[in-house]
């Protein structure tokens, strides 16, 4: 071990740490709280008085925007990037353990997928469209530009996953007659999902927050990120905190299921951790 | 593998291709054919001209925006790579349970999955006018006046970027620190190496994988940034992003598709610098 004892390294560190922490959630708490200002409050402190008052006007029909239509896009975008994110990195994650003609080029396509900046894609894809004489819409283009920044962190999750992977269960799996897809679907998926899950959610909140990569694809009808910011240009009332209030909730609350999985699995593995001898 | 399953290889990573290829490949060719197209106010003209990037060059708004781009990439590489450093060197050798480890690491990331636009307009209430931070400093009599360059300006500009991106610095240093073999160190303190000396001379070139890796995501980020930029400074600052962006708004296509050509090189050779301190597909 490093140290020993505790000494005034470790609590100068605690010290950073704990003001990191801060700065990282003091805003967001700020806002939270100040979504339920009065009706009478504003943009910052102080508080006039406490209310569901700016919640309620979020659901109303007379708000600038689609709140609830660009909502049910996001997340209808979001699952469908997720489902498409877990398939294809795991095939690919498959197809990277021998070395094949053309990985090369596939691994570093999958890099440049993640340092060529988010604008660039979603100007190529519009200016591709154009060209086209197709119309940019968020289920067609910026899907396809939501999954070129999902891909890449699945492919790159998987590599790290297989490298850990035990390949004498999928020996064993062989030796004893399984065919491949028994071997895949009885073996392998068992054994990676939780970071199969992981790699999901990844996807879903990457897409679910995407703005950049939206922007010139998503065409007529706006996804959430879209809409929040074209709130804050026009939007001075605490509407927009009770907005940020319920997207941040709602990422929290994709967070937790991630992680209660996670869990659950864990105990569950331990708990049937070896089967061996319990078969009748 | 078998040779007789190199079919099955293929189908297994054509998905992945295709998007990559329909989506990132096609595009960027798209991008840079159109950067040589003609325009009029209404629509672009299929021909090849230089005459985008000769306007673009020769403009001096152009260098300036560029110089204020880097000047943003280099000053928040500097602070997300002290910062994100501490926090990964505090979380992988002083916190030693590892369950905390792991809990103190997902309070890092959590911030990271909620999104980029309402972690930018939260800083508002703390950083406006009549904000928390002017409240608190006028409270203590340490200012007369509000203080004017908190918000909508380079400062709160950077600050947003730190705040977003430190993340990125942080989890690749970690992965390369937690994967430092602990005798080493207990070599270094045994030879009689204090603790800076082991930090400099035996952690730090350990962790220049993980630092390259952070260092590409956070400068290629902040390269190709324009919301943060457009948000935080209330439009008083340029960024290469958002100058494409007004030219698109104008419909200036092939003017925004140069731009974005020239973005795209810069960006590259940058990375392409980093890359060589670093396999990338070694760290995996």
């Amino acid at each position: 071990m490093l140290r020993q004892r505790k000494g005034p390294a470790f609590w100068l560190l605690t010290f950073f740490f704990c003001l990191f922490v801060l700065f990282l959630y003091g805003p967001t708490i700020t806002i939270v709280i100040l979504s339920f200002q009065g009706p009478a409050g504003g943009l910052t402190f102080p508080m006039r008085g406490l209310s569901m008052h700016w919640f309620g006007n979020l659901f109303e029909k007379q708000m600038v925007g689609d709140f609830a239509g660009s909502f049910q896009r996001s997340i209808a975008l979001g699952l469908a990037t997720m489902v498409v994110t877990v398939l294809a990195s795991f095939a690919a994650g498959l197809a990277f353990r021998s070395r094949f003609r053309g990985s090369t080029v596939i691994f570093y396509l999958a890099i440049a997928s993640l340092i060529v900046p988010s604008i660039l894609i979603s100007l190529g894809i519009g200016l591709l469209f154009r060209v086209l004489g197709l119309d940019t819409a968020w289920y067609s283009s910026a899907f396809g530009a939501h999954l070129t920044w999902t891909l890449p962190f699945g492919l790159l999750i998987m590599f790290a996953v297989f490298n850990r992977f035990d390949r004498r269960f999928e020996e064993a799996a062989r030796d004893l007659g399984a065919t491949p897809w028994q071997t895949v679907r009885h073996v392998i998926v068992p054994i990676l999902l939780p970071s199969l899950i992981g790699v999901g959610l990844f996807g879903f909140t990457l897409s679910y927050d995407e703005f950049a990569r939206s922007l010139y694809t998503a065409g007529t009808f706006n996804t959430l990120p879209l809409e929040i910011y074209g709130m804050t240009t026009n939007v001075t009332t605490p509407v927009l905190y009770a907005l940020g209030t319920v997207t941040t909730g709602l990422s929290f609350l994709a967070i937790a299921l991630a992680l209660v999985s996670a869990i659950i699995l864990r105990r569950r593995r331990e708990r049937l951790g070896s089967d061996a001898g319990k078969a009748a | 593998m078998k040779r007789t399953y190199s079919w099955v290889t293929y189908l297994q990573v054509a998905p992945l291709s295709l998007v990559f290829l329909l989506f990132l490949v096609v595009p960027i060719v798209t991008i840079v054919v159109v950067s040589f197209f003609d325009y009029s106010t209404t629509r672009i003209i299929p021909a090849f001209l230089l005459q985008n990037y000769e306007e673009l060059l020769l403009s001096p708004v152009t260098w300036r925006t560029y110089l204020q781009t880097l000047e943003f990439a280099v000053i928040t590489w500097g602070l997300t790579l002290l910062i994100g450093f501490t926090i990964a060197y505090y979380l992988a050798f002083h916190v030693r349970s590892p369950t905390w480890q792991t809990v103190l690491f997902l309070v890092c990331t959590i911030p990271f999955w909620t999104s980029n636009v309402i972690r930018m307009i939260s800083w508002i209430p703390f950083l406006g006018r009549n904000g928390l931070m002017n409240s608190a400093l006028l409270h203590l009599g340490l200012i007369r006046e509000p203080l004017e360059f908190l918000l909508f300006s380079n400062f709160s500009v950077v600050l947003a970027y730190v705040h977003l991106y430190t993340l990125f610095m942080v989890v690749p240093i970690f992965n390369s620190m937690v994967r430092i073999d602990r005798s080493l160190l207990e070599a270094a303190r045994d030879g009689g190496a204090s603790g800076w000396q082991t930090l400099w001379n035996v952690i730090l070139p350990l962790c220049k994988p993980g630092i390259a890796i952070g260092s590409i995501f956070v400068v290629t980020i902040v390269m190709g940034d324009f919301v943060t930029v457009r948000l935080m400074s209330g439009g008083q600052t340029a960024s290469v992003g958002l100058m494409m962006m007004n030219a698109m708004s104008l419909l200036q296509y092939p003017a925004a598709a140069a731009n974005a050509v020239v973005l795209l090189i810069l960006v590259l050779l940058t990375v392409a610098a980093m890359m060589r301190l670093v396999d990338i597909r070694k760290e995996l």
